[in-house]
Order: structure tokens, then sequence, then C-alpha cells
């Protein structure tokens, strides 16, 4: 659409600056402040330049950490995508499977985090649980408190659970929007399943696609709660993702200028994909 | 498109020349029956869907099913169904002020969240979709940061600024604190819905001699009442599954059931029905109203942008 240039406009996002200032702007500052900054308590700081930088940088504990969150959103792309993309493809187009599937699919999403949490953890439990319960019954070792794979399973399929659904319905939302007429000339060319995928529904799919692959990257980027419940980070730390381990420095060992550069180094990533996101979308709304 | 105009511009000659014959028409029919239900050529495609539903509904069904059961069937024989329904663990809730306290803070943030973030939004997506005006990329890029930013990173500055301001344990800083992503949320959902609605609209209403509020209010907002809908929707949403800033914001008076729920894991440790309860509880909210947004789940979850 052709916008006409008026800088009036600014008084409209006024509310929004000023809102989104007072809840990001000024804690990111406290944030910043801390990572420059040292204290012996009292509220008595001194300058302490990069020094919380580098010492972050060369700790172990945050490159394990951010080590096992890439591995984890890998896998969770690696698995949720390709699922996702299937089953939209057998979703059915019409009638009253539509409504249904998408009620009962979209089910998981609006679960609050924490309750994700404890349905999996309820869940996989060898005494309680269905899950736990039946794979023991079927002669599997399975313990997720105490055997850093099955607590690595169990989160693993607690995410695709929870999220596979984001996929399935974006990418059914690309599906529907390819006319009927593409369909009928596939037909009339006698293209196989095969071709009518990869050159008919795969490029119409490709925008919402990589919009999944990107807000599903971000969400298990900073995923905190669900691991949290379920294993507390543990057994030991295999399961501690940035988040959890940020937390644990900030809140728990009240470490707050480690904590802060980490913050930073985080926000900083979290910039430059959010950066891939908005040029994907403004590229998409461009042809629109 | 205009090769797509030619085939069924073709199509349309060819059914013309030939015979309109009873027989041509039913293979015609077939064929058009054969087209339409390509995409689904076996008959077996509803077999993904009800798998892939019945594993996302088990885990589900197991919490429902323990809420229905006391602690003693939860933990001593393992079956598939309450052999003994009870719903004494829900009443364990409605009738604990310390439960049910929960759900009304928890209510009573995400409703503020809600108001205050889709009023604010409305003017500012109004301003991005129709016009264009000094850094509005960077603002709308910067929101978006917003949206994607961890709320680990936002915990503790939290903590110390609402602390300034002696906000800690009330409503309003938990409230305020979610408009960190669910005004960028209500920003580009909104943002996309009214991109969609004609500028020649608002043009006409203009010359009509309308004033840009009475405009906005009696013309504008019907127009985009599905996108206020979703957008309101998606910040009660978000607002009611988030923990990490809720719980850290708040002590007792305005803690919220996410948060109660966790106490009561790690504190008295067993009681599983009445956890059980208390989940399915915090799953309704979402359930009851998910019907009337079906359609723009995914357009709301892509921020506007399918």
């Amino acid at each position: 659409m052709e916008r006409t240039w008026n800088n009036k406009a600014w008084f409209m996002v006024l509310p929004v600056l000023l809102l989104v200032a007072f809840s990001a702007i000024i804690p990111l500052m406290t944030v910043v402040n801390y990572s420059v900054q040292d204290t012996f308590g009292n509220n008595v700081f001194f300058w302490a330049g990069s020094e919380w930088f580098e010492e972050i940088l060369h700790s172990d504990r945050f490159w394990e950490a951010m080590g096992r969150n890439l591995v984890f959103s890998a896998i969770i792309l690696i698995i949720e995508i390709p699922l996702g993309i299937f089953i939209a493809l057998n979703m059915p187009k019409k009638g009253w499977g539509v409504p249904v599937c998408l009620v009962l699919m979209a089910l998981p999403l609006l679960i609050p985090w924490n309750v994700v949490g404890t349905i999996w953890q309820v869940f996989g439990r060898v005494d309680i649980g269905l899950l736990g319960y039946s794979l023991r019954a079927l002669g599997f070792d399975y313990n997720y408190v105490n055997d850093p794979f099955d607590a690595w399973v169990t989160v693993i399929v607690m995410d695709v659970w929870h999220w596979t659904s984001l996929v399935v319905l974006l990418c059914y939302a690309g599906l529907v929007s390819i006319p009927d007429a593409y369909y009928q000339a596939a037909k009339i060319d006698g293209a196989s399943r095969w071709a009518i995928f990869r050159y008919i529904q795969l490029p119409k799919m490709n925008r919402v696609l990589l919009i999944a692959v990107l807000l599903r990257f971000m969400d298990s980027f900073m995923i905190y709660t669900e691991p949290f419940v379920v294993t507390g980070g543990g057994p030991g730390n295999t399961t501690t993702f940035l988040s959890i381990d940020l937390v644990k420095l900030a809140i728990g060992e009240f470490n707050l200028g480690e904590a802060a550069a980490m913050s930073i180094v985080y926000f900083l990533i979290i910039m430059l994909l959010s950066w891939v996101f908005y040029t994907v979308m403004t590229a998409y709304d461009a042809e629109r | 498109m205009a090769h797509l105009d030619e085939t069924t511009a073709n199509e349309r000659t060819l059914m013309r020349q030939t015979p309109a014959t009873a027989e041509a028409q039913t293979a015609n029919a077939r064929l058009a029956r054969k087209m339409r239900r390509r995409g689904e050529e076996s008959r077996f495609w509803w077999l993904v869907p009800t798998i892939y539903i019945i594993f996302l509904m088990l885990p589900i069904y197991w919490l429902v099913n323990m809420s229905f059961k006391n602690n003693q069937e939860i933990l001593g024989a393992f079956s598939l169904w309450p052999r003994n329904p009870t719903l004494a663990n829900y009443a364990v809730i409605f009738n604990d002020p310390s439960w049910y306290r929960g759900y009304i803070n928890s209510i009573i943030y995400v409703v503020m969240n809600t108001v205050i973030s889709v009023a604010v939004a409305l003017p500012a997506a109004y301003a991005f979709s129709r016009y264009r005006f000094l850094g509005d990329k960077h603002l709308f890029f910067w929101l978006l940061t917003n949206r994607m930013a961890p709320p680990a990173v936002f915990a503790l500055p939290f903590f110390q600024l609402y602390s300034a301001f002696g906000l800690i344990d009330t409503h309003i800083a938990v409230a305020l604190a979610h408009c960190l992503f669910n005004v960028p949320l209500a920003v580009w959902i909104l943002e996309g819905f009214m991109s969609g609605v004609p500028k020649e609209i608002d043009e006409t209403a203009y010359i009509d001699g309308y004033s840009f509020p009475r405009f906005f209010l009696r013309i504008f907002m019907p127009l985009i009442a599905s996108g206020v809908g979703v957008a309101c929707f998606f910040c009660f949403m978000f607002s009611w599954v988030e923990l990490l800033i809720a719980r850290t914001l708040t002590t007792t008076a305005a803690k919220p059931i996410a948060a109660i729920m966790t106490r009561t894991v790690s504190a008295s440790g067993l009681d599983w029905g009445v956890l059980a309860a208390a989940g399915v509880l915090t799953i309704l909210p979402g359930a009851l109203v998910i019907w009337f947004v079906r359609n723009y789940i995914a357009k709301g979850f892509a921020l506007g942008r399918v």
C-alpha cells in the first residue's frame, strides 16, 4: 500500500514508545550498567570496563549452556519443521474436519508454559505417568530424573508436542492460499505427487516456512519454563539451557556483573536474528 | 496470474466446443471431483491428523484423568481412567483462598495488560499501516526485538525497576511488565489486519467530513473488529502463559496461579490430584475461546504476517 509521508503520525506512536521505553529501555540500561561495573555491596559501584564480558566469554559454563541450547534448537528444527509440513499436507482441505483439526491442534499452544512442564513431568513419571509407566512395562529403563539421555528425550518430545502445531498451522495457511487452478494444471500435465509438492506447494510455502523456522528457533533459543519445571536443568547441568543458566546466575547466585554481561551477549544474538526475521517479513510485505 | 486467466479462458472455449452430451458431462464431473480430491489422494489421508491429534491429546487426557482421582488412587493402582471419580481436588481449589486467589490475580493482571496493550497499539498500528514518518522502519524493528527478547534477561532489572517505584507485588506491575512483549505483538497483528483495509475508505470518509476520531471509531473499528479480537486474544494468551516475569514481580498479594502451582510441587510435593486440577483449570480459558479465533491462530502466532 502506498503510504503518505506524515511526521505527525509520531503522535500516534508516542504512547507505545513511552510504554515500551519504560518496560524495555530502562531495564536494558540497568543491565548495561551492571555489565560494566563491579560492586562490593552497599550500593558502591566502580568501573569494571569489559572485565565481565571477558569473564563470560572465557567461561566454560557459558559456552556449554550455549552449546546445549544450539543443539537443542537444531534438534527441534530438524524434527518439527518436516513433521509440521507432513501433517499440514495431510490436513483436510474442507468440510467439518478443518475446524476440528485446527482447534484440537492449536490446544497445546494455549496451555501455560509451566503447566506444559507439569503435564510432561507427570506424564513421564515411572510410577504414576502413562508414558513412563508404559515404557517401563515395555522393558525400557526409562527415568528422566536420573538419566541425562532420557531427560533430553523428554524435553525434546515435550517441545515437539507443544510447538509442532505452530508449524502445522503456518504451513496449512500457506497451503490453502494455493489456487485450485495450479493443481488442475499439474493434473493435466500428469505431475507426480512429489512434483506437485516440490514445484507447487513448497514454493508457495517457503515464506511461511521461513517465519516458522525463525519463530521456532527464537522461542527454543530462549526456552525457560518448560524444561525448568520438568528437569530443573538437571540431571547435573545436562538440560541447563541459556535462560535457565542466566536466571541461576542472576537470581540464584546474585552474580550481577556476569549475569548482565551474559544478558547483553544473549540479547545481541536475539537482535541479529530479529533483524533476519524483519528482513524476511518486509520482503514479504513488499511482495504482497 | 495472467497465464492462469488464459487457461481458464481456454477451458471455457474448450467446453463450449464439446458437445454437451450427458456422458461428457458426467466424465467432466468425475474429472473435476478427482482434481478436487488431489492432495488427499489416498483413502487414508485422515490417518496422519488422527495419529497426531491422539499424540497431542494423550498427555492432556492424563492430566484430566488425574484431576478426578484422589491421591491414593493416583499413587496406588495404575488405571487408565478414574475408578472412583471425585471432584474433591476441584473442591480444594474453589474453597481455599490461597488457591483461587491465584486465578483472580492472574485474570486481573492479564485483563489489565490486554486493555493497555491493545489501547496503545491501535493508534500506533494505524500510523504504521497508513503513514511514513521519520524512523518508522527502525521503530517497527525495535518493537519486534522486544517481542523476541528473552524474559530471563529482563527478570532481574524488572524487579529492581518496580522496587524503585514501590510497585512490587501489585497487579499493575505485572501488567506493565508484560507490555514488553504484548505491545509489539498487538502492534504487529493489528498492522497486519489494517493493511488489508484499502486506503480509499479513509480518504472517502475524510471527504465526507468525518473527523479522525469519529472515522476511527465509527467506520474503521468495525472493519478491523476481527483483528482487534485476535489481538486481544493473543495478548491475553501470552500474558496468561508467561510465568518467569510474573513470578519475579510478585510475592503474595498478586501472585499468579502459575507460581502458586510451582510452589505446591516443591513444598508439599505430593498432592498430585490438586496439582492436576489446578492445571486443568489453567487450560480452560484458552480452550473455551479458541473456537472463535480458529481461523486466525496462524496469523496471530506469526505476528499478523500470514
